[in-house]
């Protein structure tokens, strides 16, 4: 482990003609353990927002806490580390506060489907305008390897040595079902695929999901890159049609010596909450609008209080 | 002096329509310019138990619901029985008489028996609408108003229902004038109209003069009030209002908008603010001003939900792990509500911290009238160092092109303050980082752990409360200097307790006077320290079991007090409850009072 922060020079983001791929490099290099399927996403999403030329102050990424959730500190956007599963209840905030944001939640299984469950079920069914990214490597790393909410049944983990006896929770179908508009799953192995599915997420409008696997090349020993590597089968290559709902919950569901990665499910016919709320009609973001209120409005408060 | 002062209570079951006449004799007082203060005393039920709601009216100051009750509407058997034996002599009491049996009431009360279905035509629902008519026409007031505040507020159902409700009243209002005597004191008109407000609206509105564009809640009681008058403004007003799955999620979507930029603000129950203090260290470590508001229920747990206390101190004092800078602060009435939350964003966003304040349900759900002069809407809104992409701002730091690294959102100054940029901002980005970070945001907490860096940003944090103690009002000792008893309290209690010190000179002869704290932290500990430490007996009040006041003023000033005033029986105190106390304890026969309730419960 080395003990100094190794600093990488100076992006170089000038204007909008300027921006390269390089632009997005964060000040420092992730820490991730060598081989980490994290360092895939983290690529994956630095080539989506070049590619979608957007400038890295347009851009807010917003994390929990996790190996994957520092993702933030290692792209050159506006970043927020937040709290253990929170971060789309943070995002949310920010989005309604600037719609003009690209806002993007990243995470791990533990963070996004365990202590934020709850947040996750609800952000879902307002369709919001976020994209949420959940580095899924069905495990809990930065503790170390404990069980995760996608840990399958029977998985060995420290804190199920026996195997592990609950049944894990499937982000595909519940985000279907959930009110999610974009739900697709990716694969570290395959980068140049999860850069498609994230760019999709990104200019979609309403709530994206892109569950990646990720794997923990540290604990978790079961579901490997070897592991995934035959067994994942992208839907775009067998002709998926991501509007059919049953079908997407179908492929969601599919597990073992198929699974499927790709774009599950999208609907397009679905305004974002954003596009729904009145106050944010005109006048630009809340967050720059003038503060106070007028004389007129002032006096008809305390005339409904007379 | 006050000519008038008295207190009407109307009591009956929840659900027997009591929140309607006191609205509406609420607001006939305030537009005749007369002060008031209500309380209602209710249980969490939708239908049945006991509400009764006190509504004391003065030419004078009122600070709060007093002592006595001077006209009691009893809408039930139960009301009836509970509170004429309180009733003294000029006191009276007006009650449906084929419904409710009098009892035995004390020489000189007067017993003023309606027949309901008679004066009704056997509209039983009508039996309140009768007797604040009766009531009215006893204190002097004009038909007129009666009429107008029942137009006003049947109008939605229809002119049929006004007219029924109008022709109500005067029967009531007719039939007191032939049958009753009129009451000593009158309802003088003073020409001037008061507004009528609660607590938890004045906390609303003291947001919306703050700019706050961003109100997030989930409901608990006694904070639902906040939620209700922002969602119904919100739209008038351009303000975004979200009700969460909860309060994790609340404090977390608060603090989000206000990272983008919105003035953002929160009101809980202790419960709720018990889940949203990880988010409201986060607020600390990331330097984000957000406000959020505790309304105090009696606890623990979920405890008595519509029932006040002051047991919340030592959870707000605590709220989030570690050690950071917060502002805290306890208003002291509806008004002191209205105007503490501007100052208080304005020091958030001067200060780059969360801000916290400590209300209850006596002051939130409880109304008062206020000179709609002192409801200002145009209080300076001062957003400390902040960069917006749209050059406004008020930093010394203007963005200078795109020059990402040259931006520290943690530099280390001296003030311990550091400009912020909000995103979208070109020039300035950064990663805020509720890990600890370096003047950058970037993370030095896993593998770059680093002492002496993780040293000065403690340090960083903590020089920025040094100064905001210069920027408060310190508390004021009220009444002669050298009192034989300083009464001692903070928050909601400030007005009972003004009232036991003139009660304690003007009826006991006791020469007290009153040092009441509004500002928890930072603490004015010198000033504080310098004006107990000259009283001859210091006296705490508070509305808890264990003193939690008590201890904070110790642990900040070293300063014990002589005596304790504390009442957990869920109701507030009334100014005798605290004027029989000091007498008990001058007299040595305890330190610790804890006074009974009498009535209500
Ligand atoms: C409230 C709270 N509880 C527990 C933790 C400890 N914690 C940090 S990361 C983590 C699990 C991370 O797992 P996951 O989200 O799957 O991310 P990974 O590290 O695998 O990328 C836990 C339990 C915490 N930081 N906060
Ligand atoms: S512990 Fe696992 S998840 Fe964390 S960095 Fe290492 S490989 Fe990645």
């Amino acid at each position: 482990m080395s003990t100094a922060i190794e600093t990488a020079p100076a992006p170089v983001v000038t204007s909008a003609a300027q921006l390269i791929k390089d632009s997005y490099k964060g000040k420092i290099h992730p820490d991730w353990c060598p081989g980490c399927g994290d360092f895939s996403v983290l690529t994956a999403l630095q080539t989506a927002l070049f590619e979608l030329g957007l400038k890295p102050h347009q851009v807010l990424v917003i994390s929990g806490i996790g190996c994957s959730s520092n993702l933030p500190g290692f792209i050159n956007t506006y970043g927020m580390h937040t709290l253990h599963g929170r971060s789309l209840a943070v995002a949310t905030g920010a989005k309604l506060a600037n719609h003009e944001l690209k806002v993007i939640c990243t995470g791990g299984d533990g963070d996004g489907y365990g202590i934020g469950g709850n947040h996750f079920v609800h952000t879902m069914r307002r369709n919001i305008d976020l994209t949420y990214i959940v580095m899924d490597n069905q495990i809990y790393g930065l503790t170390t390897g404990q069980c995760s909410p996608t840990s399958v049944k029977g998985m060995k983990t420290k804190s199920t040595p026996h195997g592990n006896v609950e049944n894990p929770i499937n982000p595909l179908p519940m985000a279907i079902v959930g009110g999610a508009t974009y739900v697709a799953r990716g694969f570290s192995g395959k980068q140049k695929h999860l850069v498609e599915l994230l760019k999709g997420a990104i200019m979609h409008k309403g709530f994206s999901l892109v569950d990646v696997f990720s794997p923990c090349v540290t604990y978790n020993k079961d579901n490997t890159y070897q592991w995934f590597n035959p067994r994942v089968k992208i839907l775009e290559d067998q002709g998926h049609d991501p509007t059919d709902f049953h079908k997407a919950i179908d492929k969601g569901y599919m597990w073992g010596e198929e699974i499927p990665i790709g774009l599950l499910w999208k609907r397009t016919d679905l305004p974002s909450l954003e596009e729904l709320e009145p106050v944010l009609d005109d006048g630009g973001p809340l967050a720059f609008r003038q503060l106070g209120i007028t004389d007129e409005q002032a006096n008809a408060l305390i005339k409904e209080l007379l | 002096m006050a000519k008038v002062d008295f207190a009407i209570g109307i009591g009956g079951e929840a659900g027997q329509g009591i929140a309607t006449p006191g609205d509406i004799l609420a607001r006939i007082f305030a537009r005749r310019g007369l002060n008031l203060n209500a309380y209602n005393a209710y249980q969490s039920i939708i239908r049945g138990g006991h509400t009764f709601l006190t509504i004391r009216v003065s030419d004078g100051p009122v600070r709060n619901m007093g002592d006595k009750i001077d006209i009691l509407i009893p809408l039930n058997q139960d009301t009836m029985n509970r509170h004429l034996k309180l009733l003294k002599s000029g006191a009276c009491v007006l009650f449906d008489n084929e419904k409710i049996k009098p009892g035995d009431a004390a020489d000189g009360v007067q017993v003023c028996p309606l027949p309901i279905k008679q004066l009704t035509a056997g509209n039983k629902l009508a039996a309140n609408t009768v007797a604040i008519a009766a009531t009215l026409q006893m204190l002097g007031v004009e038909f007129e108003g009666l009429q107008d505040a029942l137009t006003r507020i049947f109008k939605r159902k229809g002119d049929a229902v006004v007219a029924e409700n109008v022709g109500f009243a005067r029967a009531g209002y007719d039939y007191a004038a032939a049958n009753f005597k009129s009451f000593p004191f009158k309802a003088p008109n003073l020409d001037k109209g008061l507004a009528v407000l609660t607590g938890n609206q004045a906390t609303a509105l003291g947001g919306i003069a703050a700019g706050v564009k961003f109100y997030a809640a989930y409901p608990m009681s006694p904070s639902t009030g906040v939620l209700m008058y922002m969602a119904s403004h919100a739209r008038q007003l351009g303000i975004m209002v979200r009700q969460v799955e909860d309060e994790i999620g609340v404090m977390n979507m608060v603090i989000g908008a206000a990272h983008a930029g919105c003035r953002a603000m929160c009101a809980t129950s202790g419960g709720g603010f018990a889940l949203m203090t990880e988010a409201i260290g986060m607020a600390g470590m990331i330097e984000t001003p957000v406000v959020c508001v505790d309304v105090q229920r009696a606890g623990p747990a979920t405890g008595v939900p519509t029932k006040t206390e002051q047991g919340d101190l030592w959870q707000i004092l605590g709220a989030g792990q570690g050690d950071y800078p917060r502002i805290i602060v306890a208003p002291t009435d509806q008004k002191d509500l209205f105007k503490t939350i501007p100052e208080l964003f304005n020091l958030c966003d001067r200060y780059q911290c969360p801000g916290l304040v400590l209300a209850d349900l006596l002051i939130s759900e409880g109304t008062a009238s206020v000179d709609p002069a002192d409801l200002n809407f145009r209080a300076e809104i001062d957003r400390g160092e902040i960069i917006f992409p749209n050059g406004n701002g008020n930093s010394d730091n203007p963005f200078g092109g795109y020059n990402d690294m040259a931006y520290l959102r943690y530099k280390l100054t001296k003030s311990g303050i550091s400009p912020r940029a909000v995103p979208g901002t070109p020039g300035h980005i950064h990663i805020a980082a509720t890990d600890e970070h370096d003047e950058d945001g970037t993370l030095i907490s896993d593998e770059f752990t680093n002492p002496a860096k993780r040293r000065l940003m403690v340090e960083k944090r903590a020089r920025k409360m040094e100064t905001v103690v210069t920027q408060i009002a310190p508390p004021k000792l009220v009444g002669p200097e050298n009192a034989a008893v300083t009464l001692v309290g903070w928050g909601s209690t400030e007005g009972t307790i003004r009232e036991a010190v003139e009660k304690l000179a003007a009826e006991e002869g006791i020469v007290a006077n009153q040092l009441h704290i509004k500002w928890i932290v930072p603490f004015h500990t010198d000033e504080i320290t310098r004006v107990l430490s000259r009283s001859k007996k210091v006296i705490i009040i508070e509305n808890n079991y264990s003193g939690q006041f008590a201890r904070y003023l110790r642990s900040e000033t070293g300063i014990a007090a002589h005596g304790h005033i504390r009442k957990y029986d869920g109701e507030p105190f009334m100014p005798h409850h605290i004027v029989n106390s000091v007498k008990e304890q001058l007299a040595g026969k305890t330190q610790l009072s804890v006074p009974t309730h009498e009535i209500y419960v």
